[in-house]
């Protein structure tokens, strides 16, 4: 066993992996678009297809599904980075499909994370689109390790992990006929600390939300929450209940997502070495901590892809 | 720059059954690796505590989905991560019962090596030798046969050295050792942790590596011989219509280099075309390079305008090669829909795709005893040698000498599925 040649550092590796799922989704499929939602994962991929398709236009436009309760930084920070690039940025959100009445809460105040697949699936309908990009992890959670990188989805958005293509070689098969449609996950094989180093490696900018900073916080259900958060339309979710005592603390964002089921760790990790750090030597993983939504049972991602979320 | 430093990239399988531990091996891994973090522990113990094991079960880590959960079998392939902090591993976890070849030929497609679970108290078996003829037919150049639950045949040497004798025996029977594939042994226990990142106290007499110094070892991927250049082009970029005026002739042939290594100034040639250039650039994000290697997804600029596109080929002059309209290959067939001679598929070879009808179907190897019978039909899990007539020309090397343009996916058009994994001789 000699070696003859240098091989690509991890993080080169999977950034070229990363571009050439990107190349292939722009070669194979008429009408993509990218979701965009602010988050790190997403950012890593707008450098990526930077990487991927400078000095041309990206082949597809940006797409945002939004809750309605996105942190305000998260949202400026997105229109910010659209407008840096000069790339088309489309917002879709689940307050219309309210209005519509395709989405039902059971509760004003019920998370609406779940909710996006509807909204996602009719964007997709109304522009016609063939395949979304994403920034799924196969290191998120246990339903995502058999994840395709071009993940098929039926007529109604669904995922069934029975009917996957064989993925074989760099070989993607991202065709679909009418209706049907492709998620295409080019850092599918990069883990929370591959996202964070990369982000040090490219100096990549991200929403203040994700550095150390203090905040007032709810404990509920054994989590942190995020006390009294201000929305663009002048309302302000995440108010204390009855008997529920609000304390002051030193906190960061590792993903963020909206606002009623994504909670934050305490950390003074301030910049993105730090943060390298933490990642390095944390005990609980990325969803573990931070997503109520996936805690109600061991299968709940799963359910969840089946009915068309990311 | 970087806070925490990893060197490499290295691309691995584990082949066994639930029976051989498989899914502890991969579980010890990833613990012993500190890769698995307290919240997925204690949701696993709970987990091995309601179905009324004593201690934590390290199989559940890489039990994924819902429905697998309650069968208690693993049906598709998992994709698992660790990184030592000088390299990073994915693991592609597959199941190793008869009837999911398609699923071992899917996870070896992408493995540089490949780990061959024995049960120390069962030996060499006939799924060992279905498991070392797939990772051998896949083109896995390192094999590590991991001979574990030592600690059940009391960590008995004899044990080992005859398994060892065993497996180099049929090894040579089917061409491992001529086709120069790295073969190590290694005896472990993946329920104790011997031997895999910890050497423990058990096995004194065995003095070679412990997995994980394998493995931290163990060559990537293109590193160990000089190979020819072949850049399929992807996309090609054409700003024109750009503020830029400088950008209105810019024309880039956008790819991934499957093999080889390019400088700015090689001669080229455009296959199917065979239009001669030189390389005029190389870029990568906003960086020129000088020169490119495997891997890297790069744009070559060419000093002369040649219309070309996605599914073209760029190759040096110099390692020029015949596009061709037939090939020959060894196809494992992926659907369940079996193979229809009469129809017309779908081949898609590095980025560029052509209709195919079968030509003849010379034998199917059974993956048990590895006989060829002949055969006119080809279903699941199948793997049979089979020529193709091709409407395109394709731009191939022979698989053995290329794992990227010695490959293809055949797509069935009425479904768009992938119905199979062709591998050219």
């Amino acid at each position: 066993m000699t070696t003859t040649k240098q091989p690509l550092s991890h993080l080169d590796w999977l950034e070229s992996e990363a571009i050439y799922i990107l190349r292939e989704v722009a070669g194979q499929c008429s009408n993509p678009v990218l979701l965009f939602s602010g988050g790190k994962d997403s950012l890593c991929i707008l450098r990526l297809a930077e990487k991927a398709f400078r000095p041309g236009k990206f082949p597809f436009p940006l797409m945002h599904i939004d809750t309605g309760h996105n942190y305000q930084e998260v949202l400026d920070f997105r229109d910010q980075r659209a407008a840096e690039l000069g790339e088309r940025l489309i917002v879709r959100s689940v307050e219309d499909s309210m209005k519509r009445g395709t989405v039902v809460l059971k509760s004003p105040d019920e998370p609406r994370n779940k909710h996006q697949s509807v909204t996602l699936l009719e964007a997709i309908e109304e522009f016609g689109f063939d395949c979304c990009i994403g920034g799924a992890r196969r290191d998120e959670e246990k339903a995502r390790a058999k994840e395709r990188i071009m993940s098929f989805r039926d007529e109604f958005g669904q995922w069934d992990p029975k009917n996957q293509r064989p993925e074989l070689w760099n070989l993607y098969n991202a065709r679909s006929h009418k209706g049907e449609n492709i998620r295409a996950f080019p850092i599918s094989n990069w883990t929370e600390m591959d996202v964070w180093q990369y982000i040090e490696r490219e100096n990549l900018g991200l929403p203040s939300i994700y550095f150390s900073h203090n905040r007032d916080i709810i404990m509920r259900g054994g989590a942190m929450m995020p006390a009294n958060v201000p929305l663009a339309n002048g309302e302000v979710i995440n108010q204390p209940k009855a008997g529920e005592e609000v304390i002051n603390m030193q906190v960061r964002f590792r993903t963020v997502g909206d606002i009623t089921c994504t909670a934050p760790v305490l950390s003074d990790a301030d910049n993105v070495s730090k943060i390298v750090i933490e990642t390095a030597t944390t005990t609980i993983t990325e969803r573990g901590a931070t997503r109520l939504d996936d805690q109600t049972s061991d299968a709940s991602m799963e359910q969840r892809k089946k009915e068309g979320y990311f | 720059m970087n806070t925490l430093h990893n060197d490499s990239l290295l691309r691995f399988m584990t082949c066994g059954s639930v029976d051989d531990g498989k899914s502890t091996l991969i579980g010890r891994l990833l613990y012993d690796t500190k890769t698995i973090l307290a919240d997925t522990l204690t949701q696993i113990s709970n987990t091995s505590k309601k179905r009324g094991m004593e201690a934590v079960d390290l199989s559940l880590l890489t039990d994924g989905l819902q429905a697998e959960r309650e069968q208690g079998i693993t049906i598709d392939v998992a994709y698992r991560y660790f990184s030592t902090g000088t390299r990073k591993y994915i693991i592609a976890d597959a199941p190793g019962h008869e009837q999911y070849t398609r699923n071992m030929v899917t996870a070896a497609s992408t493995a540089n090596l490949a780990i061959i679970l024995i049960d120390a108290r069962r030996g060499v078996l006939t799924q060992t030798r279905r498991h070392s003829y797939l990772a051998h037919l896949v083109g896995i150049p390192h094999i590590v046969v991991a001979v574990n639950k030592m600690d059940l045949v009391n960590y008995d040497q004899a044990v080992y050295d005859k398994i060892c004798a065993d497996y180099l025996a049929f090894a040579t029977e089917i061409g491992l050792q001529r086709d120069n594939h790295d073969i190590r042994f290694i005896p472990m226990s993946a329920l104790n942790g011997d031997m895999l990142v910890d050497r423990l106290e058990n096995m004194p007499w065995y003095t070679g590596e412990t997995l994980i110094e394998m493995l931290e070892k163990a060559p990537a991927a293109h590193t160990e011989q000089s190979e020819a250049f072949r850049f399929p082009v992807q996309f090609v970029c054409r700003p024109h219509a750009s503020d830029d005026p400088e950008l209105h002739d810019f024309r880039g042939f956008m790819g991934r280099i499957e093999s080889g290594e390019i400088t700015v100034g090689d001669a080229v040639t455009v296959l199917p075309n065979g239009y001669q250039s030189k390389v005029k650039a190389i870029q990568l994000g906003a960086d020129q390079l000088q020169s490119a290697s495997t891997e890297q997804s790069v744009t070559l600029l060419l000093e002369d305008e040649i219309d070309t596109s996605r599914g073209d080929m760029i190759i040096k002059s110099a390692e020029a090669i015949e596009p061709v309209k037939q090939i020959e290959a060894f196809v494992c067939w992926l659907s369940e829909t079996p193979l229809s001679t009469a129809r017309t598929y779908i081949i898609r070879h590095t980025t560029r795709e052509s209709k195919a009808k079968v030509g003849t179907i010379s034998y199917k190897v059974d993956v048990n005893t590895l006989e060829q019978q002949a055969t006119t039909d080809l279903k699941m899990n199948d793997i049979a040698r089979i020529s193709f007539k091709l409407a395109q020309p394709l731009m191939i090397d022979s698989y053995k000498n290329n794992r990227a343009t010695g490959a293809f996916i055949i797509i069935d058009e009425s479904t768009n599925n992938t119905v199979g994994a062709g591998m050219i001789v």
